[in-house]
C-alpha cells in the first residue's frame, strides 16, 4: 500500500479523451517529473492544470492533469488523473512514462481495495470489488503469459535459466572457494553473457510484438492506386460512431491519426490524411505514397477494384507487399467482375457502397496475426504496458552491471544487479524467488564434504 | 534440585545456550551424555567458511562463546573470498578438535549459576502444555521452569555402514531413545535426517609428497573481536588438497549396491544435505566429471588423525579400504576411523516461534541440529538465540528477534521457521538478500548494542565498541573533509590515478578503485587503527550498492511492521487459495511480511489476507 500505482481508467480506444490515473505517496512527485507545467507540483488540490506529457524533450501529449490532495479523494490517498487524447498509442505510452518513474501498475481493483482500506467504502461493497480481484488475478495472470505469447514466454524463461547459471556459478564460487576444480565466473564471461542477453531480449521486444498488437492496436495502412474506393471503404469502416480521430500533429511518435475498432481488433490508421480531405482531388494518394507507406505499417489493406483488371501500378505495390502482412481487398463488387484475381492472395471481396462483407476484413486481419484465440479484455492492454516497463528495467540492469564491471566493482557487487535482472524476468512470466537459486547451484555444481 | 533452564545436550547449541542463560543470572543445568564428548567436533575439524564463519563473528558481537573458544584452538585460518568483495569475505580456521572442547568445558566449569550433570534426557515433563521439569531415563526428575533441547543427531540416531544399522550416536556414544517418541506423543511433527561423515585416516601412513599445500594467511586473524591471536603465524599446520582418479570411480562405482543409500539398506527414511553429498552421490550424480576434489585436514595436535573431507560414504569397511588406498599418496594408508552415514529425528522447524520456542509447548526451546539444521556455527548460534529468548521469556519480556537485513542469524531462523526444510539446512551466503549489509567486518556495529543490553556483553568490552564507532564517524567526517588539489598531482600520479583539476574530497578520491584507503592517510590529522579505515573504505567505495540495500531493507522493515493478529481464523476466508492456506495455517506468520515469503503464498493470497486483517 506504499507504493503509488497507476492505471489507465477509460475503456481502449473508444472515446474522444482517456484518463490515466494515479494514486498513492509519490503520485504528484511522479507526474510531476513527466509534466510540463511546474506550478503543478505545488498546485492547491481539487484543480486542474494544462500542460503537456514529456519523454525527456519529446512532447507526448497536450493533455489537463487533475490534482487531488489526500485525504478528500477516493482512495483517501494523493490521486492525479491524466487527460489525455484517446489515442492508444498515446495513453499507453504515458502509462510506460510513470511506470518507467516509479509507479507500479494497478492490480485489477486496487483503486477500490485501496478505497476500502483506507476506510473510504465499506466491507460490503469491498467484497464484491474481493471477488472480482480474485476471479481476474487468475485471468491477469494467464493474459500476462499469453500476452508475451507462449513462444516469448519459454524465450524469457531461457534467458533466466542462462542468467541462473552465471548467478549459481558465482554463488558456488563464493560458497565454496576452495573447489579449485570448479569453474571461476569471470568479467569477462559475464560481460559476452551481458550482451547476448540484451540481443535476446530486444528481440523479446519484437517477438512480442504480435501480442502488443492486439493490446495496442494494429498499425494499419490502406494502399492502393487512385480511384479503386479508398475513401468509401475507410469512411464505411469509419462509419458514424465506430472510430474516433485524433489529431494532434507533432506530438506522437508515430503518424496514427484514426483508430478503428471492429469487434476486439484495435486499427491505428496511419496517414489517412490523403484519404479522407479528398472530395474535390479524388483519393490524392497513389502509388508512391503507398510504397512508402507500406514500410511503416504492421498490416496493410491493400485496396483493387473488382471491375478493372489489374494494372502496372497495382502489380508494383503488390511486389512490395510480399514479404509484409496485407489482406486484399477487392472493391465494388457492386459492379462486374473484370479482375483477374488468380495473381491475389488473402483476399476479401467487398462492397463498401453496399457495406457488403466488410467484417471480413477483421477475420482476415486476426488470422493473419493469429489472433484468434487471445481474449481480448482491458487486462492485457495493461499487461503489455507492464511487462515493456520491466523490460525497460531489465535493459537498465544490464547497463548497471556494464557500470560495475568498468568501475571494477568486485563480483559480489556486480551480482546484486544480476540478481535484479532474474527477478525482473521472473516478474514477467510471473516466477519468483523461491529455492530455485539453490536446487540450480547444487545440481550443476558438485560440491560438499 | 530445581533450575531455571534446563539445556538438553552438550554440543555446539548446548553450550552457548547453556553459557548465555547463565551469564544472563539464571541458574542453569547443562544435561549431557557423556561430559568429555561437550563441544565435541564429530565430522570436520574447522569453525567458519563461507557465511558460517560470519555467524561466527555475529555470535561472539551478541556475547557467544565460538569466536572466542575457536581464537583458542587453531591449528591455521584464513579470510575466503578476499578477491571477490567485502560482502562475502567470511574466515575459516581449521580448528584442534581436543583443544576446542578442552576450552569450552573449562569455560563451562568456570561459569557462575551454571552446573553440569552426565545423564540421559528421556522426557520433558510438560502438564497442561508448558515446561515443569524433565524426566531422566534413570527414573530421575528435575524441576526447570524452562528447556532448551539441544540433541543434535542423537535423537533416534543410527549409523549405518554397507548393509548394517545399528542405533548409535556419534563416536560411539549413547543415542537418546525415548525423548523423540515422547516429543511426538506431544504432538511434534518429527523429521527424519541423515548425514554422513568420511574416513580419519593415520597421518603417518600418508604420502604427502604429491598433494598441493594449503596454508593459513599470512595476516593475523581473530574470529572475536575482542581478543588479540592467539597463535603464531609460522606455526600453522597445513592442510593438503588431492583428487580422486578413475580407479577410485571404478570401486566405487562396482560396489554402488553396497553403499547403505544405494540398496545396502532398504529402509533410508532420511533425507541427506544437498551441499554435502556422499562420494558415492557425486560420481552417480556427476558422472561425467573426472575426478573429485579431496582435503587431508588435520584433526589435531595431539593425535594422528587426518579428516578425508570430500570422502564421506556409507560403503562397507572393505569397499572404503580399497577406495582409500586408489588415492594418490595413501596407496598405504591406514584408515583410523571408517566413513558412515548417520539417521535421526529432527522436529519440523515450522512448529517454531521467532523465539526459537515451540509453539505447542510453553517455555520449551529447540536450537541446533534438532531444528534440522546442519553445522556448527548454525547450531551454536541458535543455541545462543533460544538461551537469550528462553531467559527473556523468563522475566516477562520482549523476544529477541534478529531481522533478515540485521544478520545472518536472522535469514537462518526465519528461513527455518518461515520456509521449513527439506534437507538438512546449512547457511549459505547466497541465502542472504542483503548480504552487502551482512558482512564479516560489521558484525559488531549491527549486534554489539543487542549483546550489551541483554547482559552478555560487559560494559568494558561495550565502551571499547562504542569507542571504534565513534572514531569510525570521525574518519568518515575527516575523509569527507580533508581535500586534494591539482598541487597534490605528482603523488597521485605515483598511484597511477586521473590528476585533478579542481579540489577533490579524500572521501571522494576512495571512491576511485584503484586507490587504497592507506594510500590517503598520511593526509590525515589523526590516526586511525585498520579496522577503522576498513570502514572508511567500504562506505565510501560501495555507498551506491550499500544504500540500494538499504533502500531494499527498508521495504522489508515496513512489511514486518505490520502484524498479522495471532488468532486470526484463516479458514474464514473463503478466497484463499487450498495451498496457501494450509500453508499459512501450518507457519501462522507473524507479519506480513513473513507471510510473504511462504513459498505458495502468493500476492493475491496476501491482499484477501491484509483485507480480512482491516475488516477484523
Amino acid at each position: 500500500m506504499d507504493d503509488t500505482i497507476a492505471a489507465i481508467s477509460t475503456a481502449q480506444g473508444v472515446g474522444a479523451i482517456s484518463i490515466i490515473r494515479v494514486s498513492g505517496t509519490d503520485a504528484i512527485k511522479i507526474v510531476s517529473k513527466i509534466f510540463s507545467n511546474k506550478k503543478f507540483l505545488g498546485a492547491p488540490s481539487h484543480t486542474i492544470h494544462y500542460g503537456y506529457i514529456m519523454d525527456g524533450d519529446e512532447r507526448i501529449d497536450e493533455v489537463l492533469v487533475t490534482i487531488m490532495r489526500a485525504p478528500k479523494t477516493f482512495t483517501k490517498e494523493d490521486i492525479v488523473e491524466i487527460n489525455a487524447h484517446g489515442g492508444i498509442m498515446t495513453t499507453d505510452k504515458i502509462l510506460e512514462l510513470l511506470l518507467f518513474n516509479g509507479c507500479r501498475l494497478a492490480e485489477p481493483g486496487e483503486f477500490t481495495k485501496r478505497a476500502f482500506l483506507n476506510g473510504r467504502i465499506d466491507l460490503t461493497e469491498a467484497e464484491g470489488v474481493m471477488d472480482l480481484i480474485n476471479s481476474k488475478t487468475d485471468i491477469s495472470r494467464k493474459i500476462a503469459l499469453n500476452q508475451v505469447g507462449g513462444k516469448v514466454s519459454s524465450m524469457i524463461s531461457d534467458l533466466r535459466d542462462e542468467l541462473a547459471g552465471i548467478i549459481a556459478n558465482i554463488e558456488v564460487n563464493i560458497d565454496y572457494p576452495e573447489y579449485e576444480d570448479i569453474e571461476e565466473m569471470t568479467i569477462e564471461k559475464i560481460n559476452s553473457n551481458l550482451s547476448e542477453l540484451e540481443s535476446k531480449i530486444d528481440k523479446i521486444l519484437k517477438e512480442s510484438k504480435n501480442g502488443e498488437i492486439l493490446t495496442n492496436g494494429i498499425k494499419t495502412a490502406i494502399v492502393g492506386k487512385p480511384n479503386v474506393g479508398k475513401s468509401s471503404l475507410l469512411n464505411r469502416l469509419i462509419g458514424e460512431d465506430k472510430a474516433i480521430v485524433t489529431d494532434i500533429q507533432g506530438t506522437t511518435r508515430d503518424s496514427v491519426e484514426a483508430t478503428l475498432r471492429i469487434d476486439n481488433l484495435i486499427l491505428n490508421l496511419i496517414d489517412t490524411a490523403g484519404i479522407r480531405k479528398t472530395e474535390d482531388v479524388v483519393e490524392s494518394i497513389g502509388v508512391d505514397k503507398s510504397l512508402k507507406l507500406i514500410d511503416e505499417a504492421d498490416v496493410i489493406l491493400f485496396v483493387v477494384n473488382y471491375n478493372e483488371k489489374l494494372s502496372h501500378d497495382d502489380l508494383v505495390i503488390l511486389d512490395k507487399l510480399k514479404d509484409k502482412n496485407y489482406i486484399t481487398i477487392v472493391n465494388k463488387t457492386d459492379l462486374d467482375k473484370k479482375i483477374d484475381d488468380d495473381k491475389l492472395s488473402n483476399v476479401v471481396y467487398v462492397s463498401a457502397l453496399n457495406d457488403d462483407n466488410i467484417d471480413e476484413i477483421g477475420n482476415k486481419i486476426k488470422k493473419l496475426f493469429d489472433l484468434e484465440k487471445i481474449e481480448t479484455t482491458d487486462l492485457t492492454y495493461l499487461t503489455s504496458a507492464r511487462s515493456v516497463a520491466i523490460l525497460r528495467k531489465v535493459l537498465d540492469s544490464v547497463k548497471a552491471v556494464r557500470k560495475g564491471i568498468e568501475e571494477n566493482y568486485p563480483i559480489d557487487m556486480v551480482e546484486i544487479d544480476l540478481k535484479d535482472i532474474w527477478n525482473l524476468l521472473g516478474e514477467i512470466i510471473g516466477e519468483s524467488y523461491d529455492e530455485e537459486l539453490l536446487d540450480q547451484l547444487f545440481s550443476r555444481f558438485c560440491v560438499g564434504k | 534440585m530445581e533450575y531455571e533452564v534446563i539445556v538438553v545436550g552438550g554440543g555446539h547449541a548446548g553450550c552457548e545456550a547453556a553459557l548465555a542463560c547463565a551469564r544472563k543470572g539464571h541458574k542453569t543445568l547443562l544435561v549431557t551424555g557423556n561430559i568429555n564428548n561437550i563441544a565435541d567436533m564429530p565430522c570436520n575439524p574447522s569453525i567458519g567458511g563461507s557465511a558460517k564463519g560470519i555467524v561466527v563473528r555475529e555470535i561472539d558481537a551478541l556475547g557467544g562463546e565460538m569466536g572466542n573458544n575457536a581464537d583458542k584452538s587453531l591449528l591455521q585460518i584464513k579470510m575466503l573470498n578476499t578477491a571477490k568483495g567485502p560482502a562475502v569475505r567470511s574466515l575459516r580456521a581449521q580448528a584442534d578438535k581436543i583443544t576446542y572442547p578442552k576450552n569450552m568445558l573449562k569455560t563451562l566449569e568456570s561459569t557462575d549459576n551454571l552446573d553440569i550433570q552426565e545423564a540421559l534426557v528421556k522426557d520433558v515433563l510438560t502438564p497442561d502444555n508448558k515446561v515443569s521439569g524433565v524426566l531422566l531415563e534413570a527414573g530421575e526428575v528435575i524441576k526447570t521452569k524452562a528447556v532448551i533441547l539441544t540433541t543434535g543427531t542423537y535423537m533416534n540416531a543410527d549409523i549405518m555402514v554397507g548393509d548394517t544399522r545399528h542405533r548409535e550416536g556419534p563416536h560411539g556414544e549413547k543415542p537418546s531413545n525415548y525423548l523423540s517418541d515422547n516429543l511426538a506423543k506431544k504432538g511434534f511433527i518429527i523429521k527424519r535426517l541423515k548425514t554422513g561423515t568420511p574416513p580419519r585416516i593415520a597421518k603417518d601412513s600418508i604420502d604427502f609428497s604429491e598433494a598441493k599445500r594449503e596454508d593459513g594467511d599470512s595476516v593475523y586473524h581473530t574470529f572475536s573481536f575482542d581478543n588479540e591471536p592467539m597463535y603464531d603465524i609460522d606455526k600453522q599446520v597445513p592442510c593438503y588438497l588431492i583428487y580422486t582418479n578413475n580407479e577410485t570411480h571404478k570401486i566405487i562405482r562396482d560396489n554402488l549396491n553396497k553403499s547403505s543409500m544405494y540398496g545396502g539398506l532398504s529402509d533410508i527414511k532420511g533425507v541427506g544435505p544437498r551441499y554435502c553429498p556422499s562420494i558415492e552421490d557425486k560420481i552417480v550424480r556427476f558422472s561425467d566429471k573426472e575426478r573429485h576434489q579431496l582435503f587431508l585436514e588435520p584433526e589435531s595436535l595431539y593425535y594422528d588423525d587426518i579428516y578425508l573431507q570430500g570422502f564421506s560414504t556409507s560403503m562397507p569397511y572393505d569397499v572404503q579400504e580399497k577406495m582409500v588406498h586408489s588415492l594418490p599418496g595413501l596407496e598405504k594408508a591406514k584408515i583410523l576411523k571408517y566413513a558412515y552415514a548417520i539417521e535421526y529425528d529432527a522436529i519440523y522447524p515450522t512448529q517454531l516461534k521467532f523465539n526459537l520456542e515451540t509453539k505447542l509447548i510453553e517455555n520449551l526451546f529447540t536450537a541446533g541440529q534438532i531444528n534440522g539444521t546442519s553445522g556448527y556455527e548454525e547450531a551454536a548460534c541458535q543455541g545462543l538465540m533460544a538461551g537469550i529468548n528462553a531467559c527473556l521469556k523468563l522475566e516477562g519480556k520482549e523476544p529477541f528477534i534478529l531481522r533478515r537485513d540485521e544478520a545472518y542469524i536472522g535469514v537462518l531462523i526465519d528461513d527455518l521457521i518461515t520456509k521449513g526444510i527439506r534437507d538438512p539446512y546449512r547457511l549459505l551466503t547466497s541465502r542472504a538478500e542483503y548480504r552487502l549489509l551482512l558482512r564479516t567486518d560489521n558484525a559488531d556495529l549491527r549486534l554489539r548494542e543487542y549483546g550489551h543490553k541483554f547482559g552478555l556483553v560487559s560494559d568494558e568490552k561495550y565502551e571499547s565498541f562504542l569507542n571504534k564507532k565513534e572514531n569510525i564517524e570521525k574518519a568518515i567526517l575527516e575523509f569527507k573533509e580533508k581535500r586534494l588539489t591539482p598541487k597534490n598531482n605528482d603523488y597521485l600520479e605515483t598511484l597511477g590515478t586521473k590528476l585533478l583539476k579542481d579540489g577533490v574530497s579524500l572521501y571522494d578520491l576512495l571512491r576511485r578503485p584503484e586507490i587504497k584507503v592507506e594510500d590517503l592517510t598520511k593526509f590525515l590529522d589523526n590516526e586511525y587503527d585498520s579496522e577503522v579505515l576498513e570502514q572508511v573504505s567500504i562506505s565510501a567505495k560501495y555507498e551506491g550498492y550499500i544504500n540500494k540495500s538499504l533502500r531494499e531493507a527498508e521495504k522489508l522493515k515496513h512489511l514486518e511492521n505490520k502484524k498479522i493478529p495471532e488468532d486470526i481464523d484463516y479458514d474464514e476466508m473463503h478466497n484463499l487459495a487450498s495451498e496457501a492456506k494450509q500453508k499459512l495455517k501450518e507457519v501462522r506468520p507473524l507479519t506480513i511480511g513473513q507471510a510473504m515469503r511462504i513459498s505458495g503464498v502468493n500476492p493475491a493470497d496476501i491482499s484477501i489476507l491484509t483485507m480480512y486483517m482491516k475488516r477484523g
